[in-house]
């Protein structure tokens, strides 16, 4: 069982979905009429876009938390820097339709009075370049952030806690009008991606499918990483850190290598959510956020990739669900949440559940192994 | 002396000193030209009812100088259009706030209907004529309380006209509190007046060098700037001794407000050094159990408000073992439910605390609505107090105190009791205490009451200074954590460092760029620091440090 494949069972259903969600979801949006019960109608495009995009970020953060036990509480600031370089190249498509109608300035600059770009700006009239920028930024910022802490050998509690720190402080810095990112009412009025509408239905269904693409990417290079012997010493560390540094093991390097791919992962799933939500602000940065993150992944299980897509999907819709039927108890049920997974089910609905199938066949065949591997800490 | 108001109502207040020359100066004929009468008052309260302008300018500068016990509430009431008189009799009324009907002669309540009775007119000369009347009355006032507020008045306002009346009430001075008010008015209307002999404004500049704070500062940059020879030179040494002096006081200043800010830290922080420092219990709901004691002191208030009105101040003290019960009882039962589970699995207890927390916040919105409630301050905790030149508001003070009362009783509990004793021993070695007969159980569940009792303690204090909304919590938490983890896991005393160093550095740093950078750039100093010193400032050694 240990020479297991790239997609196994569970990883080829879920790919199979996503592919399925890519190629027939635009189709059942755009040429099936909307009289047809096969009708997607756009509001449910959008929203499921969300998810795809929030279960990136999960699978992202699975990555480090669920395979090297680093439980990062500030991972939605990485989404967030991610789309704040999506939304600044939006930004500038926007040219001399904004209100103030200045073909070189964003709205709020001109009415904050300033004359230039800010430095920070150049170069995202250039799709190649935000790109670049979705990837770099939270990647550079993680690597540093990573590079002293794991060199300092800073773990456990104390890291999540500076990671929420770091997070509350970006909170707070892009909440300044004077840092020039469109302090609290953050970027937004978008007109064009790539000279297509935001707006449009068939851009919405192509950034549906590319989301769907992207988590499938994402979780491709997260489970390759996790299968190789790269993931066999992060998972060494996760369990037993001081451990793998005796057997010569650099651990501050894995990790830090782990922690900026997953940031930047978490960067593409940002830059694709502000497109689709039209809007980014600093409250994007909330630690509560991240730590809302951290509790998808707790749900689907955590060490399990797909299990975080998963209880990413499943925890927003019941977000939608309860914030419209009972806004009330949304947070009773997000709280209760955390506390019933958190003693009931260590490992997730999908860890839980592989577990069950595991005794089950280990019973019938008598084999032995568990492919899931065991939470531990 | 137009130059002392803006260029703007530079017209206007040409006007208002005719208006308070014409007053004085009928006041002063008043005052030493016709010694009062005892039956003068008659007729000082006939002119109000000629209903004549000029009659009623005169009336009350005669009302003014009479000294009559009524003087003040007419003049209040004619300035609030309450005066009436009766056209027919000419016998004069005012009424008060409230409406009711006075003999102006006797001030005893009149026996007559409102109904007949017409208003003294006002216009703007009149007008002009009571405010100068009013000061006036208050500068030669019977009230030292009253005198002591006309002199800083008119130190404040450098009203040159007051400048006769000013002499005169310090001739007859007799508080030496009153009398230096006093010399230091006169100085600071000798500092600006045009005709004042260099003797003169150099006494007036060695006053006002002498009072040292702020506004003597701008009366001295005045006098400087119109100033020559000995004069300009006395002045620009005073100001440079004063510059020196108010930079002193302004730091005191700061280091004042950052000792109040880093108390408020502490408070917040101090029931999460037990709970997380001490037994290493990551609790995210610490910041709920402070909103808990914020809101108990609400309830202690409203109730006292519907049936004791009298308790009021004691409101706060009342709400206090009130609230380290409430939230004590919380956090055991936090533990007994939850956490005991979690032990040993901190990443868990985060996330499982997390919940609670949210889920303590939306009873409260449920509970209480989701808007502020207005918690009280108690008489004790309202208004200031100068010490040199600092100002202190006794809110602040008392939290101050406080904290340190919390912080010390804390102490007593871990080092003189028994219990204090046995949570040291189960956090040092746990299995080593349990072997010893400590039940360890029982003792993590009170630890995580009393610190969690402690957090409602601190609520108490925060609703005096903050909104008691269900987000008041979520607002500590953070700053809660980075106090604890910056003084060092486990150490009071390194708590108490962090949160009074952080304080103070944070209210250095805001005047030079501003408070929500001043917090980035101290978040980022102590995510760095922890880089430096990831067990913080001051780290315990030994075996315990990896559990």
């Amino acid at each position: 069982m240990t020479s297991a494949r790239l997609l196994d069972l569970r990883g080829a259903i879920f790919a199979v979905v996503l592919i399925a969600a890519a190629i027939l979801v635009p189709i059942a949006a755009l040429a099936v009429p909307p009289a047809s019960p096969f009708h997607v109608p756009a509001y449910v495009i959008a929203l499921t876009g969300k998810y795809l995009c929030y279960a990136l970020l999960a699978v992202a953060l699975d990555l480090v938390w669920g395979y090297c036990g680093i439980l990062s509480l500030g991972h939605g600031a990485f989404f967030a820097l991610g789309g704040y370089a999506m939304g600044m190249y939006l930004m500038r498509q926007i040219g001399a339709r904004g209100v103030y109608a200045n073909p070189n300035l964003p709205d709020f600059m001109v009415f904050l009075n300033w004359h230039d770009l800010p430095v920070a700006w150049w170069g995202f009239n250039s799709f190649g370049y935000a790109l670049l920028m979705v990837l770099a930024v939270p990647g550079v910022l993680a690597f540093a952030f990573g590079w002293f802490a794991f060199r300092s050998r800073v773990t456990g509690v104390y890291l999540s806690i500076i990671t929420q720190a770091m997070t509350y402080a970006l909170l707070l810095a892009f909440f300044r009008n004077d840092m020039g990112f469109g302090g609290n009412n953050g970027l937004t009025d978008f007109k064009d991606i790539l000279g297509w509408n935001v707006q449009a239905e068939p851009t919405r269904a192509a950034l549906f499918s590319l989301s769907a693409i992207a988590l499938l990417i994402g979780y491709l290079i997260a489970r390759a990483v996790t299968m190789s012997k790269f993931g066999k010493v992060l998972v060494a560390i996760r369990d037993a850190e001081s451990r793998t540094r005796f057997l010569g093991y650099r651990v501050e390097n894995y990790k830090l290598l782990v922690f900026t791919l997953s940031a930047m992962m978490a960067g593409v799933a940002g830059a694709l959510y502000v497109p689709q939500v039209g809007i980014i602000n600093p409250s994007e940065f909330a630690p509560a956020n991240s730590i809302e993150a951290v509790i998808w992944v707790a749900v689907g299980g955590r060490g399990t990739l797909v299990g975080a897509a998963i209880g990413a999907v499943l925890v927003n819709f019941g977000k939608t669900y309860f914030t419209g039927a009972l806004p009330e108890y949304w947070l009773f049920a997000l709280g209760a949440l955390f506390v019933l997974v958190t003693l009931f089910l260590p490992k997730g609905i999908v860890g839980t559940l592989g577990q069950l199938f595991a005794r089950e066949r280990r019973a019938a065949v008598g084999a032995r192994g568990n492919r899931v591997p065991a939470v531990a800490e | 002396m137009t130059a002392s108001f803006g260029r703007g109502r530079a017209a206007v207040a040409a006007t208002r000193d005719l208006i308070c020359g014409i007053a004085l100066a009928i006041l002063l004929c008043l005052a030493w030209g016709t010694p009062a009468r005892a039956d003068a008052i008659d007729d000082t309260l006939a002119r109000f009812a000629s209903d004549k302008f000029p009659e009623t300018e005169k009336a009350i500068g005669e009302l003014a100088a009479s000294g009559a016990t009524t003087a003040a509430a007419i003049l209040d009431a004619l300035g609030e259009n309450r005066l009436l008189f009766n056209p027919s009799t000419r016998a004069v009324y005012y009424k008060d706030a409230a409406g009711t009907l006075f003999d102006a002669k006797t001030g005893e309540k009149a026996g007559v209907e409102a109904g007949g009775l017409k208003k003294v007119r006002l216009n703007n000369a009149v007008r002009g004529a009571l405010e100068a009347a009013k000061g006036d009355m208050s500068i030669l006032s019977p009230d030292p309380a009253r005198r002591l507020a006309a002199a800083e008045s008119v130190f404040k306002s450098r009203d040159q006209s007051a400048f006769a009346k000013v002499e005169a009430a310090l001739a007859k001075e007799t508080d030496t509190r009153i009398k230096l008010a006093f010399e230091q008015a006169r100085a600071a209307l000798l500092a600006t007046k045009v005709d004042a002999s260099e003797a003169q404004r150099l006494e007036a500049i060695a006053t006002l060098r002498a009072r040292g704070d702020q506004d003597a500062m701008g009366l001295l940059e005045a006098a400087s700037a119109t100033a020559q020879g000995a004069v300009k030179a006395a002045a620009d040494s005073a100001i440079a001794s004063l510059n020196l002096t108010l930079a002193v006081w302004k730091n005191l200043q700061n280091v004042w407000y950052g000792l109040s800010l880093g108390s408020v830290l502490l408070l917040a922080a101090i029931g999460l050094a037990i709970t997380f420092g001490v037994m290493g219990v990551i609790n995210m709901a610490h910041g709920e159990m402070v909103m808990l004691g914020a809101y108990t002191t609400f309830i202690v208030q409203e109730w006292i408000r519907a049936y004791q009105p009298g308790l009021f101040d004691y409101s706060l003290a009342i709400a206090i073992p009130l609230a380290f019960a409430i939230a004590g009882i919380a956090g055991i039962a936090i533990e007994r439910l939850v956490i005991r589970f979690l032990y040993g699995r901190p990443l868990e207890t985060l996330l499982a605390t997390w919940g609670i927390s949210l889920i303590l916040q939306q009873a409260v919105r449920t509970g209480f609505g989701p808007n502020n409630r207005d918690v009280g301050a108690p008489s004790w905790m309202a208004g200031s107090f100068e010490l040199g030149g600092l100002s202190i508001t006794y809110g602040r003070m008392w939290i101050i105190v406080f904290t340190i009362g919390v912080f010390l009783a804390l102490q007593l509990v871990l080092r003189a009791t028994p219990f204090g004793l046995r949570m040291r021993a189960v956090t040092q070695n746990r299995r080593m205490a349990s072997s010893m007969g400590i039940n360890t159980n029982r003792i993590d569940a009170l630890a995580f009451g009393l610190g969690s009792g402690i957090a409602g303690i601190a609520g108490v204090a925060l609703s005096q200074i903050d909104n008691v909304s269900p987000n008041l919590g979520q607002s500590y938490i953070i700053d809660s954590f980075l106090v604890v983890v910056f003084g060092g896991v486990g150490n009071l005393w390194g708590t108490l460092v962090a949160a009074l160093s952080l304080g103070v550095a944070n209210k250095f740093l805001e005047p030079f760029v501003g408070a929500v950078l001043g917090k980035i750039l101290l978040l980022v100093f102590i995510i760095l620091f922890i880089q430096k010193r990831p067990r913080g400032l001051f780290a315990l050694k030994g075996r315990a440090v990896e559990a």
